[in-house]
């Protein structure tokens, strides 16, 4: 699950890791009064959605004036916002931050993520910051510091100095601010089960003082029920409806921008039947997960969401029963296609356990637009074609 | 032979009293698994499907002999139940459970390390091998015995995998679901490295995911280490980035962890990559038959 920046620097003020002052506005008025309370001379008006990138978008703006706060404010708020994170569709913007202006003298990068390869948590620093911290590494891997810490030894002196000395500063009293903070950052990174925690940019002042000017945080869903204060943090409306609708009834879903439809028992198997899909030269609509239950109302809400996506020509629904015998799921099927209204041609491949009873199930039941195939090649094969007479 | 386990494991099951340790453990019994116990605290001193229940990991040991425990608890419990298994002196813990947080999983792994216990999973539909041994959830029967080694993150893929190498006229040795997890237990590596050794098998199915680095670091082992044919087959070519497909780590971040990388090194280490898994059955009969 991920955070807005004015929740994350909510976070970050808990943990002593220093921001500017802001306060979230979900109008233009409220963004005047805020710009008025804090008191200028210079404000950033900050687009508040779950994505990166927001500043090269159009989405973060400095303003001079309260006046200008007002323009601005007018113009970001409800605005959809593009940036290389959100895709071509972009986000619509309903909240805005609104920020002190801030003194840049530098700007740099601290993030902590798991280093699945170590599996511990990894610091991440650079010189580079305000860039896209994916460019760097793949430009100028060097300019990344990366000290992974173990949680069983928490935080050392030793972590610290490897990050003040690779970044280079060499000031006393700033080695002290910047370790101070990477700790409380790792701290937070640990105590919150977090996934995913950057500061990008990470500015020094003239003063040499390093405020965190952005924060981006997201965490282990796994871990949401402990921790109840980061759940209600959930800002829906920044989530795909669908997506969302999907995993209230235990369905994983990811749309898609092709026209065949998939329903797939496992997260492997629906990948694997995508990729087979586009290996045939069709394109699959989106990745669905039924899991291991695959009954006749998970199944039609399973084509329910797939249907209300106006790009799917045919569905193919792959299943491979295991313990779930292929008899009940044909069933399902058969019942899942009397609950909604499937007008597309739907493939069928069941497999495993009883699969020889199901196909007798579909073949009885004979209903024009269910066509049963006899494995993975096949329902690929088939799904393809249909989708393509379908145009 | 085969690896890990076999028809003389004793194994037990923690969450053994409840819906899903219940029904599972009733299916490995029936395939022949040698279930000696299980543990449920405050249930210790009954008697559960005809084992004996005991209320520690401890107790169980000690009075049943037990090498290998099969974990059901509930995602929050994961680790205490790793962690426990680990101070029993259990060998092998195959972890079913999905959903556990990572940072769990983090400890409970680096505790399992420490005390030399081997783990599988979490989030894994767990170990089989053919006609001796069931220690998880797969369907028993599609795994008719042979020399095919098969490791997977995917259950399904597993269940995918198997059904096609029968289907060609070939069987499993032994079949591992390492789990879709961010952090799992054994991974390709150790078990390509058990197989090798293992008389039984002849050729090596591995399937794979997009996220994270565990099949180039196999791909490098391979190079290097391994003369039995490799079949390899990754999910996701078709995942778009930053989008999590189902399993946990099933993401590409950061543009690294694609599917297109993993194929690449895997084909360079001298593996048989296949695009579709339709094809993995084809590809074990022609590797073999070379």
């Amino acid at each position: 699950m991920n955070i807005h920046e004015y929740q994350a620097k909510q976070i970050f003020a808990k943990y002593g890791v220093p921001t500017p002052k802001g306060i979230m506005a979900e109008s233009v008025e409220q963004a005047v009064t805020n710009a008025k309370e804090l008191g200028g001379p210079i404000w950033v008006v900050k687009a508040q959605i779950h994505a990166g990138g927001r500043g090269l978008g159009g989405g973060v703006k400095l303003a001079k004036s309260i006046d200008e706060v007002r323009t601005l404010s007018e113009e970001i708020l409800g605005m959809t916002l593009v940036t290389h994170q959100t895709g071509p569709e972009g986000k619509l913007v309903q909240k805005l931050y609104i920020e002190d202006g801030a003194d840049i003298k530098d700007e740099l990068y601290l993030g902590v993520v798991l280093d699945r390869a170590r599996e511990m948590p990894v610091i991440m620093a650079s010189t580079e910051g305000g860039m896209a911290i994916e460019d760097v590494a793949h430009d100028t891997p060097e300019k990344i510091i990366k000290v992974a810490v173990d949680p069983a030894i928490g935080f050392q002196g030793f972590h610290g100095r490897e990050l003040v000395f690779g970044l280079g500063i060499t000031d006393k009293v700033e080695q002290g601010k910047f370790i101070k903070l990477a700790a409380a950052l790792y701290k937070l990174y640990l105590e919150n089960d977090a996934e995913m925690i950057e500061i990008n940019p990470l500015i020094k002042t003239g003063e040499g003082d390093f405020i965190a000017l952005d924060g981006k945080m997201g965490f282990d869903d796994s871990a949401l029920g402990r921790h109840p204060d980061i759940e209600a943090m959930r800002d829906i409306s920044e989530e795909d409806a669908d997506e969302r609708e999907a995993s209230e009834y235990g369905l994983s879903y990811v749309s898609l921008d092709g026209e065949i439809g998939c329903m797939v028992n496992g997260a492997g198997l629906a990948m694997g039947t995508m990729d087979t899909i586009n290996y045939m030269g069709g394109t699959p609509a989106n990745f669905l997960d039924v899991g291991g239950s695959a009954n006749a109302q998970t199944v039609a809400k399973g084509f329910e969401i797939i249907l209300k996506n106006p790009n799917v020509k045919a569905i193919f629904v792959n299943i491979f029963g295991g313990i779930v015998r292929c008899d009940r799921i044909a069933n399902g099927i058969l019942e899942a296609t009397k609950l909604v209204d499937v007008h597309v041609p739907v493939i069928v491949r069941l497999d495993g356990t009883n699969a020889p009873e199901a196909a007798e199930i579909l073949k009885k039941a004979n209903i024009a637009n269910v066509i049963a195939a006899t494995d993975l090649a096949d329902g690929a094969a088939k799904a393809v074609a249909a989708a393509k007479q379908a145009k | 032979m085969s690896i890990l386990v076999n028809k003389d494991t004793k194994v037990i099951v923690q969450g053994f009293t409840g819906k899903e340790g219940s029904f599972h453990a009733e299916q490995c019994l029936a395939y022949g698994t040698k279930i000696v116990g299980g543990v449920t605290p405050n249930k210790g001193g009954t008697e559960h499907l005809g084992q004996p229940v005991f209320n520690t990991v401890k107790e169980a040991v000690s009075s049943t002999g037990a090498t290998v425990s099969m974990i059901f608890v509930p995602p929050a419990f994961v680790a205490d139940a790793v962690m426990e298994a680990a101070d029993a002196g259990i060998e092998l813990a195959v972890i079913i459970t999905e959903g556990a947080p990572v940072r769990d999983m983090q400890a409970a792994k680096a505790y399992a390390t420490k005390h030399n216990m081997k783990t599988i999973g979490p989030n894994c539909p767990g170990i089989i091998t053919a006609e001796e041994c069931k220690i998880g959830i797969m369907p028993g029967m599609i795994f008719k015995k042979g020399n095919i080694g098969l490791i997977s993150k995917s259950g399904t893929l597993t269940y995918e995998g198997a059904n096609q190498v029968v289907k060609e006229g070939f069987g499993i040795s032994t079949a591992v679901g390492i789990g879709g997890d961010p952090i799992i237990g054994l991974s390709y590596k150790q078990l390509l490295a058990m197989f090798e050794e293992d008389s039984e098998t002849q050729a090596i199915v591995m399937i794979g995911e997009i996220g994270g680095d565990l099949e180039i670091q196999a791909a490098a082992f391979i190079k290097e280490n391994i003369k039995k044919p490799v079949v390899a087959f990754i999910a996701g070519q078709t995942a778009p980035k930053g989008k999590r497909m189902g399993h946990a780590g099933a993401i590409v971040s950061g543009g690294a962890g694609t599917a297109a990388e993993k194929m690449a090194a895997l084909e360079e280490a001298g593996v048989k990559v296949v695009v579709s898994p339709a094809d993995i059955g084809k590809a074990v009969a022609e590797v073999l038959a070379k």
